[in-house]
């Protein structure tokens, strides 16, 4: 493999970061996304009013005004009103706020797919008796997730390219390291270009692992063709 | 929360602001210049002509902007001497050409996309007819095709013009004084991080709804014909 003057090394201990705070970023990202749906699909005026603010705030402004409001803006904002000092481990911050970010994206992925599911289906699982977290998980849960799986997909290779951003709040992911590597060995172009190929790398094997996924999840639905 | 700072940094964030439009009018009007080109080479049956293609837009749709963003500024200066030899090097000096020639280069993959969408979303018949007509090579594509193509396509292509209008924000890192650069500078300055980067976004918000707005009006103006006449009176 391309050497890059002794810094190949850094960029893959850069990536398997990068892959980490994705997975991380990820999960946090479908958790939120699962509330977010659950407020906004309830019937509560007060979450719905909650997580309409989220998302339409969340998706108007750039993720990095969102990650530098995080990582510099909210310690200071904790200082100014309770006089304490925090400090944000980068790592946690990066992962918090990508996942924040695409939390917003995943609440209108699980808000279609739960409304793609039949009517039908959610009466006759109440009449058999099923009731909040019995029918959650034995019949919206199982289908909802093969109609989010496009979307979720989508959400998850935005996502990925997103993590370059934690790069300006110093975390050693890959592009920091690309950074680091470019300074150091003069080659800018070289190592900017590796770290792009890394990242290529990541969205192929990802279209493979969806493309996989769906078919999976669609097992059991016959098509007229 | 400190009024004053807000209260003083607007003019400057007000400057940002125009930066950040001019970059994003300017890229997407160049993006959309070669996305049109693009989309009808990524359908040509030939595969000289769609591979390359295919290879551009995934390698931009596939990497982080940043990279790309950073692969043009500080990667051409690997290359000083060849381009400074070919007389190009005024420009890859300058963030502000290679701010617009990257996103230019992203938007024309993504929007190259969409209009492929649009254009593969033409129904068949009406192609027929227009040959039928007699219509054929760029009289078929100009009156028929992309203008349909076009419409089609619009409310994917309002979601990537919200995109590039965030995206800009990461030039910001190259030196580049728009928005998010303009709050920036101040606030390492002021220690006023929370109050800027809140304006800023404030800012953000405002020019993406004000946008969403537009071509919202802009889309149901193209989908008139759709709509039943009685629903309008």
């Amino acid at each position: 493999m391309i050497d890059l003057d002794g810094y190949g090394p850094l960029l893959l201990k850069g990536f398997q970061l990068t892959v980490l705070v994705g997975v991380f970023s990820m999960a946090v990202a479908i958790l939120l996304g699962l509330f977010g749906a659950w407020g906004k699909l309830s019937g509560s005026r007060a979450a719905q009013g909650v997580v309409t603010a989220y998302t339409t705030i969340i998706r108007g402004v750039p993720e990095l005004v969102i990650i530098l409001l995080v990582y510099y803006g909210i310690p200071t904002l904790v200082q100014d009103i309770f006089d304490v000092n925090v400090d944000f481990n980068p790592f946690v911050a990066g992962i918090a706020t990508i996942g924040f970010i695409y939390g917003a994206f995943s609440t209108e992925v699980f808000r279609g797919s739960y409304l793609a599911i039949p009517k039908g289906q959610i009466e006759a699982a109440k009449a058999l008796g099923m009731n909040g977290m019995l029918l959650f998980r034995r019949i919206l849960l199982p289908q909802m997730l093969r109609f989010a799986l496009p979307g979720l997909g989508n959400v998850w290779m935005v996502l990925i390219k997103a993590t370059a951003l934690v790069s300006v709040i110093q975390l050693p992911e890959l592009m920091r390291n690309a950074d680091i590597a470019a300074r150091s060995t003069r080659l800018p172009f070289t190592c900017y270009f590796a770290a792009s190929l890394l990242y290529l790398g990541i969205t192929i094997v990802s279209i493979i692992i969806q493309q996989r996924a769906e078919i999976w999840a669609n097992r059991g639905v016959r098509r007229a063709s | 929360m400190n009024m004053e700072i807000i209260q003083d940094s607007l003019p400057k964030l007000l400057d940002g602001a125009a930066v950040t439009i001019e970059l994003t009018f300017f890229s997407l009007a160049l993006g959309l210049c070669l996305a049109v080109p693009l989309a009808i080479m990524r359908l040509h049956k030939n595969p000289l002509v769609w591979t390359p293609v295919y290879g551009f837009i995934f390698y931009f749709r596939g990497t982080p902007l940043l990279v790309q963003i950073f692969l043009v500024y500080y990667g051409s200066g690997q290359f000083q001497e060849f381009l400074n030899h070919i007389g190009l090097w005024v420009f890859f000096r300058e963030a502000y050409f290679c701010a617009v020639f990257t996103l230019t280069l992203n938007t024309a993959a993504y929007t190259a996309e969409i209009i492929r969408g649009g254009i593969q979303a033409v129904p068949y018949g009406e192609i027929e007819a227009a040959r039928a007509c007699g219509m054929s090579g760029s009289l078929l594509y100009r009156r028929i095709i992309l203008s349909k193509a076009f419409r089609l396509a619009w409310p994917s292509y309002t979601n990537e013009v919200v995109f590039l209008l965030q995206a800009t924000s990461l030039v910001s890192i190259i030196t580049l004084m728009d928005i998010t650069g303009a709050a920036r500078v101040i606030a390492s300055r002021s220690f006023a991080f929370y109050e800027l980067y809140i304006t800023a976004a404030v800012f953000y918000l405002v020019l993406v709804y004000g946008i969403l707005f537009v071509f919202r009006k802009i889309e149901y103006r193209l989908s008139g014909h759709l709509r039943s006449p009685s629903l309008i009176a």
